[in-house]
């Protein structure tokens, strides 16, 4: 069945539920039968539209207002956080928030990109976009757990980080570089989970794991849609087939080795039960990081590298010889 | 130099009528009109200006490397097309148009050879080759780089030019800059050198990875360096940028690069920090004040 014809069948049984329930009630008529046999129908319609869903269609699920964000996930799958503050050489950068935290009664350090609620919060995460102060902070934090021994759990949800005149002056590249660098030499389990937007190097900042989870509906991506239209397209208007042509969801990047787990999200998506999202959240990351914390610290490193060693898609063509110089 | 630079000018195509192309340039940043036989001698710097004209990849490695020699690795390496990415045209077309107009495979070389007699890693990005982005043949490239580096205990340099990541290869372009660095991470460990040279423009995903990741980072004059391309940052602020941000002089205030260095003096000055790194002597008749 295709979408549209989907979303119409969706519609039309939505349809005879209501009636059917008014005429009951103006009625007093029984026909628990019929409803339950109809609605048995309307779940397994939506479970079935939302499996097949366009990749458009993700992108306004991980950008979805009431999306749960990372402070929603703090509140349900952590406990106790003790948030810290600064990156001890500028300021503090409230667009990416982390502190010592609790997942089933284990420490770990938890940091992650943190979005605002509305325009005010925005304002002062600025739009879940860090300076380098966030991700020197972030650096600062993982290097704390590091030397506790304990793990580091990161959310990843950032349009990008942050082009602005001031992040250029203070070293942005420099910044995100550096992290990549040192979270692939930290001795400690690192678990990055992409819980809605993945923005590019802004993202992957805080993404060098040897697992990486990713929830259903989440995306990530070297570029915006918008940005690789605007590119590649020459025209803003192509953004949907931007979306589509890059391979952004959860099932692709897992398909590209990128992830390792696709984390199901309540049908319809996270923000329709940021509760029931939580949970599923937390038994996975309850169970990757247990996995994690049972391997030495050698070793960790060892499956770090090689993981990211391996990504890539390249073929050898014998045609050509090896090549010397001499002018 | 001007600290101050004015918008680059192609030649209009009045100028070019004016003068016989394959003999005379005018330089983008003076205006004079130069002979191009000795703008090529002297490494394409203005010898009226200092200004540094994008060069290729090939001509680095004749600058950098003793009698020109070196040994190729990669060669071999071409993209697999792994998204099956089409936006006006099919990717591999547009790879394939790229190879045959440049005559390489992707946007770096990859080498191995000796500068001042000290045996090297080198890795030279080329920007005319689709705007010298990086993909996983890039990645892949520079990777392999790395091993040899580390298996030979050869300090490695990087020639840094690109507009970021091949936005072709998705997802897996922006791996490119995890699986650098996590080679840079066993490089850095075993105290091996890695010199990294910023050339015009270096943005992206190559700034932010590797090119950012040297123990010593050497611009050249005027170059163009940062994270966001300047117009994205104009998008997003909505003002105009102040002259001279982002350019290699700009990044040397910051404290991002340890110092600019005339393409003339390119060699001379990776040499002697490598002498320092190594812990070698300088040789005795090259002593020389600086
Ligand atoms: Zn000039």
């Amino acid at each position: 069945m295709s979408p549209a014809a989907l979303e119409k069948e969706i519609a039309e049984l939505e349809r005879q539920i209501a009636s059917l329930k008014q005429m009951a009630d103006e009625h007093e008529l029984d026909v628990g039968a019929e409803l339950r046999k109809l609605e048995v129908k309307l779940e397994r319609r939506r479970r079935e539209s939302y499996q097949n869903l366009s990749a458009v269609e993700r992108v306004q699920l991980a950008r979805h207002s009431k999306r749960p964000l990372t402070q929603a996930y703090l509140e349900r799958a952590i406990t106790a956080i003790k948030e810290l503050h600064g990156d001890r050489a500028f300021r503090d950068d409230e667009a990416l928030v982390g502190g010592w935290a609790r997942l089933n009664g284990e420490s770990v350090m938890l940091i992650g990109h943190q979005k605002g609620r509305d325009m005010k919060e925005n304002l002062r995460r600025n739009f879940g976009m860090p300076h380098p102060e966030g991700y020197r902070k972030a650096l600062r934090l993982m290097q704390l757990a590091e030397k506790f021994g304990r793990p580091v759990v990161t959310l990843i949800d950032t349009p990008g980080a942050y082009p602005g005149i001031g992040a250029e002056e203070r070293g942005q590249a420099e910044a995100i570089a550096r992290n990549l660098r040192e979270m692939a030499r930290l001795r400690v389990p690192i678990l990055a989970v992409v819980i809605g937007e993945g923005g590019s190097g802004g993202a992957l900042a805080l993404g060098v794991a040897a697992r990486i989870l990713m929830l259903e509906n989440a995306i990530y991506s070297v570029l915006s849609p918008e940005g690789c239209a605007a590119d590649l397209w020459k025209t803003a208007s192509a953004k949907d087939l931007a979306a589509e042509a890059l391979k952004l969801t959860a099932r692709d990047l897992q398909r590209l080795g990128v992830i390792d787990e696709v984390v199901p999200e309540p049908v319809g998506g996270a923000q329709l039960d940021w509760d029931a999202a939580a949970a599923q959240l937390q038994a996975a990351m309850t169970r990757h990081l247990q996995a994690l914390t049972a391997v030495d610290p050698d070793t960790l490193r060892q499956q770090r590298w090689q993981k990211y060693e391996a990504l890539g898609a390249w073929v050898e063509r014998q045609s050509k010889p090896r090549r010397s110089g001499k002018h | 130099m001007a600290w101050f630079r004015k918008p680059k000018q192609k030649l209009s195509a009045s100028d070019r009528r004016d003068l016989p192309s394959d003999v005379f340039d005018k330089c983008p940043e003076c205006g004079e009109i130069l002979y191009r036989a000795r703008l090529e001698q002297n490494l394409f710097v203005c010898p009226e200006c200092g200004y540094h004209n994008r060069i290729g990849a090939e001509d680095y490695l004749r600058l950098l490397l003793d009698g020109g020699e070196y040994r190729e690795f990669g060669l071999e390496l071409r993209s697999a097309d792994p998204l099956e990415f089409v936006d006006l045209k099919p990717y591999p077309e547009r790879l394939a148009a790229a190879e045959r107009q440049h005559g390489e495979g992707d946007a770096v070389r990859t080498v191995t050879g000796r500068l001042e007699d000290i045996a090297i890693a080198l890795a030279v990005m080329d920007f005319s080759f689709i705007g010298g982005s990086m993909g996983s043949v890039v990645g892949e490239k520079i990777a392999r780089l790395i091993r040899v580096a580390l298996q030979e205990q050869r300090p490695l340099i990087i020639v840094s030019t690109s507009g970021g990541a091949r936005m072709m290869e998705g997802i897996l372009s922006l791996m490119q800059m995890a699986k650098t660095s996590a080679l840079l991470a066993q490089l850095h460990e075993a105290a091996i050198p890695f010199v990294s040279v910023l050339t015009d423009p270096t943005t992206g995903g190559v700034t932010a990875s590797y090119a950012m990741l040297g123990d010593v980072h050497v611009a050249e004059p005027g170059a163009l360096i940062g994270f966001a391309g300047p117009r994205v940052i104009e998008q997003t602020i909505k003002q105009e940028l102040p002259g001279g941000f982002q350019r290699s002089e700009f990044l040397l205030e910051h404290g991002m690069v340890d110092m600019i260095v005339d393409r003339r003096a390119l060699k001379a000055s990776i040499a002697k920090l490598l002498r320092h790194m190594l812990n070698r002597p300088e040789p005795a008749a090259a002593v020389s004040p600086g």
